[in-house]
């Protein structure tokens, strides 16, 4: 049932993600250091600008006239390495899901392992075609890392054997609630990591010190809408993750809703990210303490599916990992 | 950057109101005063936190409701920290009273919350957008350009373009050059519906509770089995259930087919991978239908459905005495006590003079190992049943007691001829002699059982009507913008009919409703096609304002 050959094909595959996915997130890390530094020069206008010579036989875009400007250039090209390994990342995670799949012939959303390759994917895919349309460079680190840190536990903690499915999971519902779920936990990381690049850019701002890296982000308020405008699309979703699980366990377990600890957690997550929202629309809650919140229920994102799926007792253990 | 709360200018009339004697708050203005803060958002918000903290103990803890067993368990394990758990509700949290005064809260500055907002709604529903404001410079989002056009002709153009995107115009005055328009009002209507429909998935939760039913019972292949109050092996009814409410049809379970993972190795291996039947169902009045069930393909019967939920082994034993005349012969469900299906069960002969009783384990796969006989592999590849005999009172008193023990407290156990105690390991076919020419037990064979859940729940589809309509109206209301826009157009001043001196002053103004990073956008194509919808010529960008940085364009609309 297994093609042996396939899935040793994927598992090469996600190594060479994780392995390129780490230069990835150095060069987001030295583009937000330098354009960091050259936006606080050009913010201070004092020190004289730092050239960097443009490859000769380039013009000189007009934009270098002004100070900190060769520096700035010299940020993107880091941030643009960054980009295209992420790219290659995202196409070896993609490859390493999808021959995964084909191996096992059924999607590969059956154990905890193949749920991290896919929220991998996503997050990956997600970013990767945003900063198509953007300038996402600055977010390149915050995404990199959480990226790297679900496969790497994917890799160290949770791999499982490719085989069949148990039969509880032989379901349609299998491909749109788990999807639809791992779309929307792709999409809270992101919003996550933006989260934390606001409360760090706004601390910064508050206290009047705008510097180093920080100055590579984009102005507070304009983050925190970023990470608001990420968060309405995934609530909705993960609202939508709620309700085709309660009509799968429906049809498997006879009941739709019965407090199992996933259904628990899922419940609690809905619940704390509806505050956020409420939170954020509340006059006399700052939006920093909104954001807060929205960084708590990401918390028990993680939770849901590090906590419940190992520790916990219940019906959805199918985390495949031998205890 | 928290700026409430960091000067506070205080009042330099005594605080102590009472001693001015100033007004006071009667019942009535307390309940109103009370009615207030319930339905404040901030109090909905902190109930929402509140609620989401006291769902967790019932994921800590085991539930009565979900798993009676493990709570039994804690309590075996530590009796003490069990009770006090117990008192503060640590095992049935749902049902609990601080929970449930939590989401009744809840439910109350939601209703609180909801009416006024509706009535407000529908009242904004007939009503005309309103009056444009005196200074547009106030608002978020503002142009202004200078055209050479007729002033008529610039409303009449922004009149038609708001037209045409959907915004709602209100009713032009005689001559007047303003323009107000509004659009997204299904936001506030999405909005609204998603709490009600919240309401309404919380009520049919209720309703299913209420009228809803839930019986087990485990069916062994080829067995027939009749639906009867009386028939189930536990039933449990909503409170207002009646037993005559439950349904009278016979299922016959005709195969049951299980496989499992035998490839895969590690964690995998040993897993189900195949749970499948088909059964029969017969009604009355009703020619019988044979039909295929499964894991989440529930068979549904007259209203209600049937689930496959647990399945084990079921081994045929016959027992017969020492003329050879049959004692006992029928097959005998034994429960499955863990992942390899090593099952635990009795066999009763109480036609045995004195009455015997044979209580054991059954092993699909036989592996005998340092620890003793275990089972290796769910399947049965080499099963074997090992039994040992007691003999005595089966029903000391006629005492009610379960299929799948023995009450050997007015037993013996029957003994070897060595003064062991009787052990016999018996394979499909086999037939031994149970000790001191008590007779004979054969295992013929072994054949499956099913465990089904037969459930009733008449809130099952409109709490997911409900869910569906809250969804909707989520999307609705996080989707949708509301915005409103207004256009003044000033006359030239001078004259009007001088050719190619008609400065014509077209002024737009935007206020979203939440955040809006669109806005600037809207306005910008909104000027644009006036503009040219009023088949005039730009002479002034103007100043326009509040266009701040290129960065703010780059701005997401997600």
């Amino acid at each position: 049932m297994t093609n042996e050959t396939l899935a040793e094909a994927s598992d090469l595959a996600i190594w060479g993600a994780v392995v390129v996915l780490v230069p990835a997130m150095l060069a987001f890390l030295v583009h937000l250091a330098v354009s960091g530094s050259a936006a606080g020069r050009r913010a201070d206008q004092r020190e004289p600008a730092l050239t960097v010579a443009g490859s000769p036989g380039l013009p000189q875009p007009p934009a270098a006239q002004h100070p900190g400007a060769g520096a700035a250039r010299a940020s993107r090209r880091w941030g643009v390495v960054g980009l295209q390994l992420t790219w290659l990342a995202t196409f070896l995670t993609l490859a390493g899901t999808v021959l995964r799949g084909v191996s096992v012939g059924r999607p590969p959303l059956g154990n905890m392992y193949e749920f991290a390759l896919v929220t991998a994917s996503f997050a990956l895919v997600i970013f990767s075609g945003w900063s198509l349309r953007r300038d996402r460079l600055w977010l390149g680190a915050f995404v990199t890392l959480p990226v790297l840190v679900i496969l790497g536990a994917a890799k160290v903690a949770w791999y499982t054997e490719a085989s069949q499915l148990m039969p509880a999971l032989n379901s349609i519902w299998l491909v749109i609630h788990v999807t639809i779920a791992i779309l929307a936990t792709a999409l809270f990381t992101i919003g996550a990591a933006l989260a934390t690049a606001y409360l760090l850019r706004d601390r910064a701002e508050t206290r009047d010190r705008v510097r180093g890296w920080i100055a590579a982000l984009p102005e507070a308020t304009r983050l925190e809408r970023i990470t608001y405008g990420i968060h309405i699309v995934a609530f909705p979703l993960w609202t939508f993750t709620l309700i085709a699980g309660a009509i799968w366990a429906e049809q498997a377990w006879g009941r739709y809703w019965g407090w199992d600890p996933k259904e628990v957690w899922t419940f609690i997550i809905w619940v704390v990210y509806a505050a956020y929202l409420h939170a954020r629309a509340t006059s006399s809650w700052s939006t920093r303490r909104a954001t807060w919140i929205a960084l708590a229920g990401f918390g028990c994102v993680v939770f849901n599916y590090v906590g419940v799926n190992l520790l916990m007792t219940g019906l959805h253990s199918y985390s495949g990992v031998a205890t | 950057m928290v700026t409430e709360q960091q000067q506070r200018i205080e009042p330099s009339y005594p605080k102590n109101r009472t001693a001015l004697g100033g007004p006071r708050l009667g019942p009535v203005g307390w309940a109103r005063w009370v009615w207030r803060q319930l339905t404040s958002m901030r109090t909905a918000l902190v109930l929402l936190l509140l609620l989401a903290v006291a769902a967790v103990p019932g994921s800590v803890f085991p539930q009565r409701g979900v798993d009676p067993v493990r709570v039994r368990q804690y309590f075996e394990d530590t009796p003490e920290r069990a009770r006090w758990l117990d008192r503060l509700g640590m095992f049935e949290v749902y049902s609990s009273p601080w929970f449930a005064s939590i989401y009744l809260l809840l439910m109350v500055s939601l209703i609180g919350c909801v009416l006024p907002r509706m009535r407000q709604h529908a009242r904004s529903l007939r009503a005309q957008p309103p009056r444009a404001p005196a200074r547009f410079d106030r608002l978020p989002v503002n142009r202004q350009v200078e055209l050479e056009a007729d002033p008529d002709d610039v409303v009449a153009a922004a009149r038609a373009t708001l037209g045409r995107r959907r915004f709602r115009l209100r009713e032009a005055g005689d001559g007047a050059l303003v323009v107000s328009a509004e659009k997204g009002y299904l936001k506030e209507a999405g909005n609204l519906l998603f709490h009600v429909a919240v309401l309404g998935v919380i009520v049919a939760v209720a309703v299913g509770h209420l009228f809803g039913w839930r019986g087990e019972i485990i069916i062994k292949e080829r067995e027939s089995w009749t639906s009867a109050a009386g028939s189930y092996d536990t039933l449990s009814l909503g409170p207002l259930v009646d037993q005559s409410d439950i349904p009278s049809f016979t299922v016959r379970l005709d195969d049951l087919r299980v496989e499992f993972e035998s490839e895969a190795q590690g964690a995998q291996f040993g897993q189900p991978r195949v749970f499948e039947g088909v059964a029969t169902i017969e009604r009355q009045g009703e020619q019988p239908r044979q039909r295929g069930f499964g894991v989440n393909d529930p068979l549904s019967i007259d209203g209600t459905s049937m689930f496959l939920l647990g399945n084990g082994y079921a081994p045929v034993v016959t027992v017969r005495d020492d003329a050879g005349d049959i004692l006992f012969s029928d097959a005998v469900t034994f429960l499955p006590q863990d992942n390899t299906y090593g099952s635990d069960g009795v066999i009763k002969v109480p036609a045995a003079e004195p009455s015997l009783g044979f209580a054991g384990g059954f092993l699909p796969t036989l592996s005998i190992g340092e620890d003793g006989m275990t089972s290796s592999f769910p399947g049965l590849v080499d099963p074997a049943l090992v039994l040992t005999a007691y003999e005595g009172d089966l029903f000391p008193e006629g005492r009610s007691q379960s299929v799948f023990s023995i009450d050997t407290e007015s037993m013996e156990q029957v003994m070897q001829a060595d003064g062991e105690p009787s052990r016999m390991l018996l394979r499909p076919g086999d037939v031994l002699e149970v000790p001191g020419g008590r007779g004979t037990i054969e295992l013929e064979s072994v054949i499956r059982w099913g465990g089904m859940l037969v459930r009733h729940d008449p809130g099952r589809l409109p709490a997911l009507i409900f869910a569906g309509a809250a969804l909707v109206g989520l999307v609705l209301m996080l989707g949708v913008r509301r915005r409103r826009v207004f256009v003044r157009v000033t006359a030239p001043a001078g004259d009007p009919s001088a050719p190619g001196a008609r400065h014509t002053g077209l002024s737009i103004a935007a206020l979203p409703k939440g955040t809006d990073p669109g806005l600037d956008d809207l306005v910008d194509g909104l000027v644009e096609q006036i503009t040219s919808a009023s088949g005039a010529r730009v002479l002034d960008p103007g100043p326009g304002p509040a266009r701040t940085t290129d960065d703010a364009r780059d701005e997401d609309e997600a």
